[in-house]
């Protein structure tokens, strides 16, 4: 008996601190002392501490009050030191080109004894001058904005149908159920696996270029939204209801902007999705009238047996799909998790 | 007249029938409430029969140890949820609603936090600004319209989720224990906004229909402090043990003896409610 008394003592203590604790005290922060500190300033509210002592009442209305609570919240407040950006980029920038210098540096080693034959494997310089002779022949930009523009319009069109897909996977039920795991699925499927099927359906032509990156794109992108949907806290959701956003006027205000994060690194890994799958499909998808992009470009590399031409175009996919990631996408994610407090300074 | 029922779980129309005419004798009424979580069979009876009527202007005060169901009483009256039994009527329309969490939107700012609430209450964009700063002001809060809410101390959230439930305009206010997660100071010092800005809405100053607050804690103390009537509620199921009406004249302070007694009072009886539970 007495065993279970005190068993249920302690647990009283333990989950209701106050009532508990008796009236002795503010148990929740211990701080009884701190309390009469602020008690035995209080009633000397007529001295001159604060701007417009209010002194004739006995509580803290008035300036006193406001006073004690500007104090509070001064002694209280984060301050949020920013380093210069110069200093910061360079102390970002700084060990990625000290990596590239190292692998241009072991590429030059590579080929000054010549691991394997110079045609085999060109030098750094011999690829830059493959690269300007394209640039000279002002086709180079040509190649670019065809991909890039091909990229962007796919990408586009695959947030247009990934967004609205992922909010009715992540909210309704029956939907999540069925294709939420399709959905997962086709994430780990290569896109180049599309590329048969959509000749097939459409021949050569942009429309192939097209599906396969949609195909490639979307199912990341609406996974991202529903993940991002997922780790909402339902805190934010009852608050949002509680002051009457419901429904559509849910979603805009509080889910979407909620879910921001989960579907911004869902949009990052949707944009490299789509210029993989981009680069697949041009590689196959070869035809007089459809343009030249970088895919194109390198398989005309791969028919001429040029290994400068072949490298040059690895480069330029390359550089162009981590210039989007770095001009667009990760400025926008800092942006955003900076302005939530999520970014934590290493 | 908004009421919740049975029938009409969480629905409720936002814009009261009758407002305007005779006013309500009430501002909520909790009508032989009951709840229960669970499947038939292995259900838990959370809430058994609760009845308490909160007058107009009135300041009440829920306590009651922790898993009492407080927090599923306030959300019943909320509208968040339904009861298992009885009606709920809130006559003022939705019932603003504060948590122990702040709740504020991390991706909008103070002041577009409260101006959310004014626009998904109708207020037309070239008011809102305005009737933000206007709320920032209430809450002393004068600078913060374009700070983050990580920018913010823990009083300092806990006041801009007072405005932004301000902005609601709505009569009643269901707070849920709001500073229980503060520092003693902290705390004590928003015991006396809140019974500032209690007061300053009920007084005869103000054009508003006054503002009644069903405040939730498990910390007697702050009960007496700010109640003018504080129900204590049983465990498991939860029932209302005992009432107090408290009417020491305001400006009260923690520390006042008469606060301390009432409190002695009050906690006695709540540890005899936690003890019945260890007895078998
Ligand atoms: N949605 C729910 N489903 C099942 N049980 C719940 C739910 N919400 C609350 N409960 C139960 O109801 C009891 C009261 O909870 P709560 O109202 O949060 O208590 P309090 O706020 O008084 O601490 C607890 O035992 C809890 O486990
Ligand atoms: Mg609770």
């Amino acid at each position: 008996m007495a065993s279970t008394e005190t068993g249920t003592g302690a647990e009283a203590a333990g989950t209701t601190d106050d009532p508990a604790d008796g009236p002795a005290a503010d148990a929740a922060t211990g701080a009884p002392a701190a309390e009469s500190a602020l008690a035995g300033e209080a009633p000397a509210g007529k001295a001159p501490a604060t701007t417009k002592p209010d002194g004739a009442q006995p509580d803290r209305s008035g300036g006193d009050l406001a006073g004690l609570e500007a104090g509070l919240d001064a002694l209280d407040t984060k301050v949020s030191d920013r380093q210069p950006w110069l200093r910061a980029l360079t102390a970002k920038a700084v060990p990625p080109l000290v990596a590239v210098a190292l692998v241009l540096g072991l590429w030059q080693l590579a080929y000054h004894f010549e691991l394997k034959d110079h045609y085999l494997l060109p030098s750094p310089v011999d690829v830059a001058r493959s690269l300007q002779d394209k640039w000279l022949e002002g086709t180079l930009l040509d190649y670019v904005w065809t991909s890039v523009s091909r990229g962007a319009l796919g990408f586009l069109a695959s947030v247009a149908i990934g967004t609205p897909l992922g909010l009715l996977v992540a909210r309704v039920k029956p939907v999540r159920a069925a294709i939420g795991p399709i959905l997962s699925g086709l994430q780990s499927l290569p896109s180049v696996a599309w590329v048969p099927a959509a000749i097939i359906w459409f021949g050569l032509s942009d429309a192939t270029i097209y599906a396969v990156v949609l195909l490639g794109a979307v199912p990341s992108i609406a996974n991202g939204l529903v993940a991002g949907v997922d780790q909402i806290s339902p805190l934010y959701l009852r608050a949002g209801r509680t002051i009457g956003a419901r429904g559509l006027t849910g979603v805009r205000h509080i889910l979407l902007p909620a879910a921001l994060p989960g579907y911004l690194a869902g949009l990052k890994q949707g944009w490299a999705f789509s210029w993989r799958s981009l680069m697949a499909a041009e590689l196959i998808v070869n035809a007089a009238d459809l343009g030249t992009g970088l895919g194109q470009l390198l398989e005309q590399g791969r028919e001429l047996q040029d290994m400068s031409w072949v490298l040059s175009a690895i480069l330029l996919i390359l550089i162009v799909g981590i210039g989007i990631e770095l001009l667009i996408f990760a400025p926008l994610e800092r942006r955003v998790l900076r302005s939530r407090g999520l970014l934590v300074k290493s | 007249m908004t009421t919740t029922t049975l029938s009409k779980p969480g629905s409720r129309p936002s814009a009261p029938a009758d407002a305007g005419g005779a006013a309500a004798p009430y501002a909520a009424r909790i009508d032989h409430v009951s709840k229960s979580f669970g499947r038939p069979g292995a259900q838990q009876h959370v809430l058994d029969d609760i009845s308490i009527d909160v007058a107009p202007g009135e300041f009440v005060c829920l306590l009651g140890a922790s898993g009492c169901g407080k927090s599923t009483l306030l959300n019943l009256v909320a509208g968040l949820d339904g009861p298992s039994a009885g009606r709920i009527e809130t006559p003022g329309g939705r019932p603003a609603l504060m948590f122990q969490e702040h709740a504020l939107f991390p991706w909008l700012t103070a002041g577009r936090n409260i101006e959310l609430a004014l626009r998904l209450r109708g207020v037309p964009r070239a008011e809102r600004r305005g009737e933000a700063e206007r709320l920032l002001e209430l809450v002393r809060l004068k600078g913060a319209y374009g700070k983050r809410v990580h920018e913010l101390s823990g009083g300092m959230r806990q006041r801009v989720a007072m405005a932004r439930a301000l902005a609601q305009d709505s009569q009643l206010l269901l707070m849920d224990e709001p500073f229980a997660a503060l520092d003693a100071i902290t705390r004590d010092v928003l015991h006396d906004e809140l019974t500032r800005i209690w007061r300053d809405a009920n007084g005869s100053a103000s054009g508003s229909g006054g503002l009644s607050v069903l405040f939730v804690t498990h910390n007697v103390r702050e009960a007496v402090r700010l109640a003018e009537r504080v129900v204590l509620l049983s465990s498991r199921p939860g029932r209302i043990a005992r009432e107090w009406t408290v009417d020491i004249p305001h400006p009260r302070r923690i520390e006042d003896a008469a606060v301390a007694d009432l409190s002695v009072e009050i906690t006695e009886q709540l540890r005899g409610e936690i003890r019945r539970h260890g007895q078998h």
